[in-house]
């Protein structure tokens, strides 16, 4: 070898409690002046095996070498003694700070005092020799998604970092966006960094990338030259080859329109589209499964039809009752929903933020739901708590009592149960789920599973956000794919393969398409 | 016209009582900064400047015993000893109050709240009775204490007397005690050190977004507890400063270190956690709690409407802030809440 790499890592293995490995034994290597793209499905352990390099976790097995040299490194402050920069998806940075002190905090400086006119010059000449656009005196909460981002490469740059992880940097950027931070990627290529940058976007490999290297299920697939890769053969290294699970999905018999989607679109707090003009129509009768990677707009889809987000001008849902009866709920609150007797579901991604009061017991999570249904100031207790005995014992919860241990205190499994059991319990005619097998075991899994399945053959329009396309694929009646905000296919499942839903995932339509 | 020129010698006493409540709350409020900045809530402030009176009137005490007989021989080197051992009893006991409520909050994440309103009760209880208990064993000589004050200010009085006495301001501006001053520098101060340092700046990190100065290296639990015990020790001057020179040297029983550990307290949202603006602030709080002293035809009971005017101030001062929502008025962003290093 003529030169050292920048990077190696040797037979890490990382795993989160007993089950989970998120890390098998991967070895990869990073030359020095090179952009290697990690590329992966959600949950292949992209991000994990960087925050060992970043500091946040410790591998449990395997070496770390830096310019040869195997290293340990145990926190944030060891990664940048090595000269590893990583900016995260969630900036780290003081809002009420300006750039330059964001990037001079923690730093021991020769004074103690603050010397602002050094550390101004120096992030001046770094931007200047990368090309980034950056006003040290800005702060940050007057930053646009895209400064905050270019503040956290200075930091990294400034703390002197010859390796730089980046995160899926283009998640939150617009188009030209992107295409600067391109530009300042390959600045730092020629200065001789090593970049690492994790994405899901199959153009961008290809356009930035020297090699890419790919994992799946936390194993390492393998690396390519990028200049002999397409976005076909990535997508199949990606992806792999579908598994049999043998879910049970009978044919739904009677389809009729539920709910109608035009044109949805949503923004978020600083304006970013995070839906974009989105369409489709949901079924009483069929589970509609939705995939794409993570932050595509799942989330703001299933709120915007709960009523927990503000849709743009021009956005229309409607639902049409099982008799027929027509309504819009653009601008409707989940009160109003209840009020206008809609039979709306919804199992929430995040079940403690916005499903269940961790702190109280079954009972009083489901009284939630039930409260209303009787008149005046009390509450039915007696409704709720055969309710609560009946989910117990249908869904086999496992809990010591249902009215004084408090939910958090149950394992993740029975937590969810009780949340879809409670959901499913009104008899719903709309039903959506997050994620609902997150962190589940098999079985429950598959109770979930049959449970949505129970709910399509009632007639409901089941609506699953998934990110296992082998599940997606066994479990849906038809999926629709979600790529950056927009609808990139809706696909029958019962005919399409697990390729064909890669690539839709992966296919960011440029803004010309739209 | 007699009634106006009496008016007059009455608004100038009140300014005087102003500015020595004014300085009681500067030091409770400059203490509680520090601590917020570094994202802890410490509402025991009362309790503390309860506990720093206490401790510099014990102080004192063991002082006068400890070296009886000593003041002729020693002169003024006595009583600016004493004055030491003063300060440094009511700061040492004011930070056993902070450590103790650090303990709590940051080491065993209890509820801020909770804590500082129990630490509130505590000190105030155990001031009242070691208090209660002084009285049997005899007052303190006052005039030690305050006249060791004046007698190390004396010369700088003089020269400015000069300077002053066309204007009469002399009485106003330069005849207080020296902790008047004292409460000023140690507002300059922290003012520098909060903006112009980097351990100022890694303080601030650690109140504002406490994930992101743990991710920049800064040791979180360090910043904590030393930002909470200083600012704890700080405010207990608030009370020493008040037995000492307020009440000279006596233990006070009607609960107004109380009332004014709540209004420094209320100063911080005032002065939106700026020590400068703390300054002018805490002698307008000093004169608004002075205020009925200038109304006529007030009698006892209604002169309670007036002192609730530093609240009043506190309430719309939130108000304005919140309709401006400028981000450096906000309190600091993590302020109250428990660190928990995120696991997987």
């Amino acid at each position: 070898m003529a030169q050292t790499n920048a990077i190696e890592l040797r037979h890490i293995t990382k795993r989160f409690g007993q089950k989970v490995i998120a890390n098998d034994d991967i070895s990869l290597d990073l030359r020095k002046g090179e952009i290697l793209a990690l590329l992966g499905e959600n949950g292949s352990g992209k991000t994990t095996l960087m925050n060992m390099l970043g500091g946040i976790y410790f591998p449990d097995e395997g070496q770390i070498f830096v310019d040869g040299e195997e290293v340990t490194i145990r926190s944030p402050k060891d990664s940048f003694r090595y000269g590893i920069g990583m900016i995260h998806q969630h900036f780290k940075l003081v809002d009420v700070f300006t750039a330059a002190e964001n990037i001079v905090l923690g730093l021991e400086g020769e004074k103690g005092r603050l010397d602002k006119n050094s550390i101004r010059r120096t992030v001046r000449e770094i931007a200047e020799r990368y090309g980034f656009d950056i006003d040290p005196d800005q702060k940050v909460y007057d930053m646009s998604v895209s400064q905050k981002q270019t503040v956290e490469i200075v930091k990294v740059l400034y703390r002197g970092a010859n390796t730089l992880i980046l995160d899926e940097p283009t998640a939150v950027l617009t188009p030209q966006e992107t295409d600067k931070l391109f530009a300042v990627m390959r600045n730092m290529k020629k200065d001789g960094k090593a970049i690492i940058i994790i994405t899901h976007k199959l153009h961008e490999v290809l356009d930035v990338s020297d090699r890419v290297a790919v994992l799946r299920k936390g194993k390492y697939i393998g690396d390519v030259e990028t200049a002999t890769a397409t976005q076909q053969s990535l997508t199949d290294m990606m992806v792999g080859r579908a598994v049999a699970l043998n879910i049970d999905r009978p044919k739904a018999e009677k389809c009729v329109d539920r709910l109608i989607v035009n044109n949805l679109t949503v923004l978020d707090k600083e304006g970013v589209k995070k839906l974009d003009k989105v369409s489709f129509t949901a079924m009483g009768g069929e589970i509609l499964g939705i995939a794409g990677v993570a932050g595509s707009g799942q989330k703001e889809l299933l709120e915007a039809i709960a009523g927990l987000q503000p849709e743009e001008e021009g956005s229309e849902i409607r639902y049409i009752s099982p008799e027929g009866k027509e309504m819009s709920l653009i601008g409707m609150d989940p009160l109003d929903i209840i009020n206008s007797g809609i039979l709306l579901s919804f199992v929430p991604e995040d079940r403690f933020g916005a499903g269940l009061v961790g702190s109280m017991p079954i009972v009083d999570n489901i009284k939630l739901r039930t409260y209303r249904d009787r008149k005046g100031i009390l509450a039915d207790r007696a409704k709720a708590q055969e309710l609560a005995d009946r989910i117990v014992l249908d869904l086999e919860v496992v809990t010591p009592n249902t009215n004084v241990i408090p939910i958090r205190r149950l394992s993740g499994g029975n937590v969810q149960k009780v949340l879809v059991g409670r959901e499913i319990s009104s008899s719903p005619t709309v039903l959506m789920t997050a994620y609902a097998v997150r962190g589940l075991d098999i079985n429950t899994s598959y109770m979930i599973y049959n449970l949505l399945t129970e709910q399509k053959m009632k007639g409901a329009a089941v609506i699953y956000v998934g990110e296992d396309l082998d599940v997606l694929l066994e479990l849906c009646d038809r999926i629709l794919v979600l790529c950056g905000g927009q609808v990139s296919g809706i696909v029958d499942a019962a005919s399409a393969t697990k390729e064909e839903i890669g690539l839709l995932m992966t296919q960011f339509r440029r803004e010309d398409k739209a | 016209m007699s009634g106006f020129l009496s008016f007059l010698s009455s608004f100038s006493t009140t300014l005087t009582f102003s500015i020595t409540f004014g300085t009681v709350i500067l030091f409770g409020a400059l203490g509680e900064i520090l601590s917020e900045k570094g994202g802890n809530l410490n509402l025991g402030v009362p309790g503390i400047m309860y506990i720093g009176a206490i401790g510099s009137l014990v102080g004192a005490l063991w002082f006068q015993g400890a070296t009886s007989g000593m003041a002729a021989s020693l002169g003024v080197l006595y009583s600016i000893l004493c004055v030491l051992v003063c300060l440094i009893f009511a700061f040492g006991m004011s930070m056993l109050g902070g450590l103790l409520f650090a303990y709590l909050t940051i080491s065993l994440r209890t509820n801020q709240n909770v804590t500082g309103l129990t630490l509130t009760i505590f000190g105030t209880g155990i001031a009242n009775y070691i208090g209660g208990s002084l009285g049997s064993v005899g007052t303190v000589r006052a005039d030690v204490t305050s006249d060791a004050v004046k007698a190390y200010i004396t010369p700088l009085v003089k020269w400015l007397d000069g300077l002053t006495d066309k204007f009469n301001l002399g009485s106003l501006l330069f005849r207080h005690g020296f902790m008047v001053y004292f409460a000023i520098v140690v507002a300059i101060a922290l003012w520098y050190f909060l903006t112009k340092t980097r351990t100022g700046l890694s303080l601030r990190a650690v109140g504002e977004n406490t994930a992101t100065a743990d991710a920049a290296g800064i040791n979180i639990n360090k910043y904590k507890y030393l930002s909470t015990c200083v600012g704890a020790g700080i405010s207990g001057l608030g009370g020493c400063f008040y037995v000492m020179e307020y009440i000279d040297g006596l233990w006070e029983t009607s609960a107004t270190i109380g009332a004014l550990g709540w209004l420094a307290v209320a100063l911080v949202i005032f002065a939106t956690w700026k020590p400068m603006r703390c300054i002018w602030g805490a002698y307008l709080f000093g004169l608004l709690s002075w205020f009925y002293f200038l109304v006529p035809g007030l009698f006892k009971g209604s002169d309670k409407i007036f002192q609730m005017l530093p609240y009043l101030f506190t309430l719309l001062v939130l108000i304005l802030v919140s309709l401006r929502r400028k981000p450096e008025d906000q309190p600091p962003g993590s302020l109250g809440k428990a660190y928990f290093r995120e696991e997987r």
